[in-house]
C-alpha cells in the first residue's frame, strides 16, 4: 500500500506515528565516532559548539584526536587543511551560518583551490532550526558549497543516512560539506538502505510526478506521495542526497517518465537543490517544475512546523506543489 | 641540492633570485615587485641552509615545511625552488603565462616544492597552525615556517591563529614576517597601524625575535635559536627594505604590485650585477 520502493529497504514504521525520532546531526556524532576507531588520521575540530554539533561525542572517545578551535571558524578551517596536507582527516564542526558562512574565503582558496583534505560539518541548517531564529538558519549553504570545484556536497535525509554520509566523506580525498540540521526527524531509512555518492535513490515508484529533493525534508514528501494516492495522482519520489556531484541520470529519467517535478529543500530556491536539478533538466529534458523551499527571505523564530507551515515547506505545501505542476503537464 | 654554508655563498645565491625576480617579470609583463625583492635573502637562506627541505624530500614525513601566506610574493619562491632544483630555471620565464606551472599566485598543485596555495592573504598562519599541530599529535620533530607580510596582520584571521598557536604552546612553529613598511595603499603604518607588532605577540604567548631580513648570518641565527625555544612558537620581525636591491623601488609602496618595463629592468639588472662583484668573501 505504501508503494516503497524496495531496493531503498524504507523502515516499516516510516508513515506511522511510531516512526523512531532522531535529528541529523546524531548521524554525524556517531558515525565520526566509529570512523575514530578504525582510522587514526580522523581528527575532529570544533568551535564551541561541541555538544550542539554532536562534537562532544569524538572529543569524549578521542581527547587527544579533539581540537578546542574557541569561536574562530577562519582559522578552523586553515588549521584543518594544514592537519589534511600532514595526513589526517579532519572534520571541523559549527554551525552552517558561520562555516561556509563566515569562513567561505577560506573554504574556496586553501580546501577546494588547494583540493585539501577536510570534511565540513554544517550544523543546524535549514529553517527547521526553530526558535534561534533567522539568524541562525543556514538557508544559504548549499548555494555557498556546491558552487565550489572541487567540492562534494552531502544533504542526508535522516541521521542513518547522516551516519552514512560521514563513512563516505572520509572515503573521498577531498574537500566534503556535510549539511545537517537540528531538530528531531523521522528516521525512515534503515541500514539496509543504499547509500552511494553521486547517486539518488528512488524511494517511491509512480508516474504522474517526481518530487525530488535531500533533507529531512524528504520525510514529507514521502507523507505528500501517500496522500495524493487518494487523488489518484501516482508520485514518485527521489531522494538526492549528493547534490554535488549531481546524478544526472536519475533527474533526466524521472522527467522522461513524469513529465513534471517538484523539487524540495529547506534552502533558498536560488542556488540550491531546486536549482542543481533544474540545471540538470534544461540540458537534459526540460519539464514544468515547482519549487519547495525558501523564496527569497529569511526566517524568522518559531517552533520548527509553525516555521515549515508558514514557509510552505510541508507536507500540504507539497501536495500543492503536485496539484499545481500537474496542470502545467 | 647542494647546501650553502658560508654567508658569500648565500649571498651571492640571493642576487642571482633578486636577477631572477627581474627577468621574471619582465616576460611576464605583470606580477609584484617589492616583496619578492626583499625576501630573497629570507628565501635563500631558507632554502639553501635552514630547511631540511630538497627536490628528493617533497613528501618526506620528516622534512621540514614552509608556508608561504603572502602568495603574490610567487616571484621570490618560483625562484628559489628552481635554483634549488625543483624544477628548470629556464621555466621562470614562463611565469603568469597560459597553460604554465607558475600560476601569478603560489599553487600546490601546479608547482613542485609548493605546500600550499595562497593569495588570499591572512590564511597561512593557520595552515602552518594545523602543520605544527599534526607534528604534537604525530610526535614528529620537523618545524614549521610559514612567511607571513606585515600588510596581512590587518586581518582579523590573522589573529585567531596567532592566539590559537600561543595557547596551544605550538613550539615547533616559526613565523617568519616580512617587516617591509608596505602594503597597496601605502606605508603600512599610514593605512592601519602595526607598529607594535613585537609586544602583540608577546602578549599572545610567543617569543619574538627582530632582525635585520638582509644580514643572512642574522637569519640563520634566530631560525636556530627558534627552532632551540621548545616552550613557545616563535615569531622572528625580520625587517626589510621593500624592493631591496633595485634603487628607484627600494622603500616605495608604488612597486607592490607592478613589474619593470624593458628600460627600468635593464637598469635594475645592471645594479644587481654590480653587486655580485661586490660580494667577495673575504670582505664578509
Ligand atoms: C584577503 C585579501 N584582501 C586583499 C588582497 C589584495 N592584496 C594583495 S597584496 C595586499 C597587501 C600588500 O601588503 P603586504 O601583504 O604587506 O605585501 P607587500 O606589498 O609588502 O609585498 C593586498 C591588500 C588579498 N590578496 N587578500
Ligand atoms: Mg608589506
Amino acid at each position: 500500500m505504501s508503494n516503497f520502493s524496495k531496493a531503498a529497504h524504507l523502515s516499516p514504521a516510516t508513515l506511522r506515528h511510531d516512526v523512531h525520532m532522531a535529528p541529523t546531526r546524531d548521524g554525524y556524532g556517531i558515525g565520526v565516532v566509529e570512523l575514530g576507531e578504525n582510522d587514526e588520521r580522523i581528527a575532529v575540530l570544533c568551535a564551541d559548539l561541541a555538544e550542539s554539533t554532536r562534537s562532544n561525542l569524538f572529543r569524549e572517545k578521542f581527547p587527544e584526536r579533539f581540537i578546542e578551535m574557541g569561536v574562530a571558524e577562519q582559522n578552523m578551517a586553515n588549521v584543518a587543511v594544514g592537519l589534511s596536507l600532514n595526513g589526517k582527516i579532519p572534520f571541523i564542526a559549527t554551525y552552517a551560518v558561520f562555516s561556509p558562512g563566515r569562513n567561505w574565503d577560506q573554504i574556496r582558496i586553501s580546501s577546494c583551490y588547494n583540493n585539501a583534505n577536510v570534511k565540513f560539518i554544517g550544523a543546524h541548517a535549514g529553517i527547521s532550526v526553530g526558535p534561534d531564529g533567522g539568524t541562525h538558519q543556514a538557508l544559504e549553504d548549499i548555494a555557498l558549497t556546491r558552487v565550489l570545484p572541487n567540492m562534494t556536497v552531502l544533504v542526508p535525509c535522516d541521521s542513518e543516512e547522516a551516519r552514512k554520509a560521514i563513512h563516505a566523506a572520509a572515503k573521498i580525498n577531498g574537500p566534503v560539506y556535510i549539511r545537517l540540521a537540528r531538530v528531531a526527524t523521522p528516521v525512515f531509512t534503515t541500514e539496509k538502505t543504499p547509500f552511494t555518492v553521486g547517486k539518488a535513490l528512488q524511494l517511491r515508484d509512480g508516474d504522474d510526478v517526481a518530487i525530488i529533493g535531500a533533507g529531512p525534508i524528504m520525510h514529507s514528501a514521502l507523507v505528500a506521495a501517500h496522500q495524493l494516492v487518494e487523488k489518484g495522482i501516482s508520485c514518485r519520489v527521489i531522494n538526492l542526497p549528493t547534490i554535488k556531484p549531481i546524478d544526472s541520470d536519475a533527474i533526466e529519467q524521472a522527467a522522461r517518465s513524469c513529465r513534471a517535478i517538484v523539487t524540495v529543500e529547506e534552502h533558498q530556491i536560488f542556488g540550491g537543490v531546486g536549482s542543481a536539478i533544474t540545471e540538470v533538466l534544461a540540458q537534459t529534458y526540460p519539464v514544468p517544475v515547482e519549487f519547495i523551499g525558501m523564496h527569497n527571505s529569511f526566517g524568522e523564530s518559531g517552533t520548527p512546523e509553525e516555521l515549515l507551515h508558514k514557509y510552505r515547506m510541508d507536507a500540504p505545501a507539497i501536495v500543492r506543489a503536485v496539484l499545481k505542476v500537474i496542470k502545467r503537464k | 641540492m647542494e647546501r650553502l654554508t658560508t654567508e658569500a655563498d648565500l649571498t651571492r645565491m640571493a642576487n642571482t633570485v633578486r636577477k631572477d625576480i627581474i627577468k621574471m617579470l619582465l616576460a611576464a609583463g605583470s606580477g609584484h615587485s617589492a616583496g619578492p625583492l626583499d625576501l630573497a635573502d629570507i628565501a635563500t637562506a631558507l632554502y639553501f641552509n635552514i630547511l631540511n627541505f630538497s627536490p628528493k624530500q617533497k613528501t618526506d614525513p620528516d622534512r621540514d615545511r614552509l608556508y608561504v601566506s603572502c602568495g603574490h610574493t610567487a616571484p621570490v619562491w618560483y625562484a628559489v625552488l628552481a635554483r634549488a632544483g625543483f624544477f628548470p630555471i629556464e621555466e621562470l620565464q614562463t611565469l603568469r603565462k597560459l597553460g604554465s606551472r607558475l600560476q601569478g599566485h603560489i599553487d600546490r598543485l601546479t608547482t613542485p616544492g609548493i605546500e600550499s596555495s595562497a593569495a588570499s592573504l591572512g590564511q597561512g598562519l593557520s595552515i602552518a597552525c594545523g602543520s605544527a599541530y599534526a607534528s604534537k599529535m604525530d610526535k614528529k620533530t620537523y618545524q614549521t615556517y610559514v612567511l607571513l607580510s606585515d600588510g596581512e596582520h590587518d586581518e582579523g584571521s590573522t589573529w585567531e591563529a596567532i592566539s590559537f598557536a600561543g595557547h596551544y604552546k605550538l613550539s615547533h612553529l616559526t613565523a617568519i614576517i616580512d617587516r617591509n613598511n608596505i602594503q597597496i595603499d601605502g606605508p603600512t603604518e599610514t593605512v592601519m597601524k602595526k607598529e607594535n607588532l613585537k609586544d602583540r605577540y608577546e602578549a599572545f604567548g610567543w617569543h619574538v625575535i627582530e632582525i635585520n631580513g638582509h644580514n643572512m648570518e642574522a637569519i640563520i641565527d634566530a631560525c636556530n635559536e627558534a627552532k632551540a625555544i621548545v616552550e613557545y612558537p616563535v615569531c622572528i620581525i625580520a625587517h626589510t627594505i621593500a624592493g631591496k636591491g633595485v634603487d628607484f623601488m627600494e622603500y616605495k609602496f608604488e612597486w607592490h604590485g607592478n613589474p619593470p618595463n624593458k628600460e627600468q629592468a635593464r637598469d635594475a639588472l645592471r645594479q644587481l650585477r654590480s653587486l655580485d662583484n661586490k660580494i667577495n668573501p673575504s670582505d664578509l
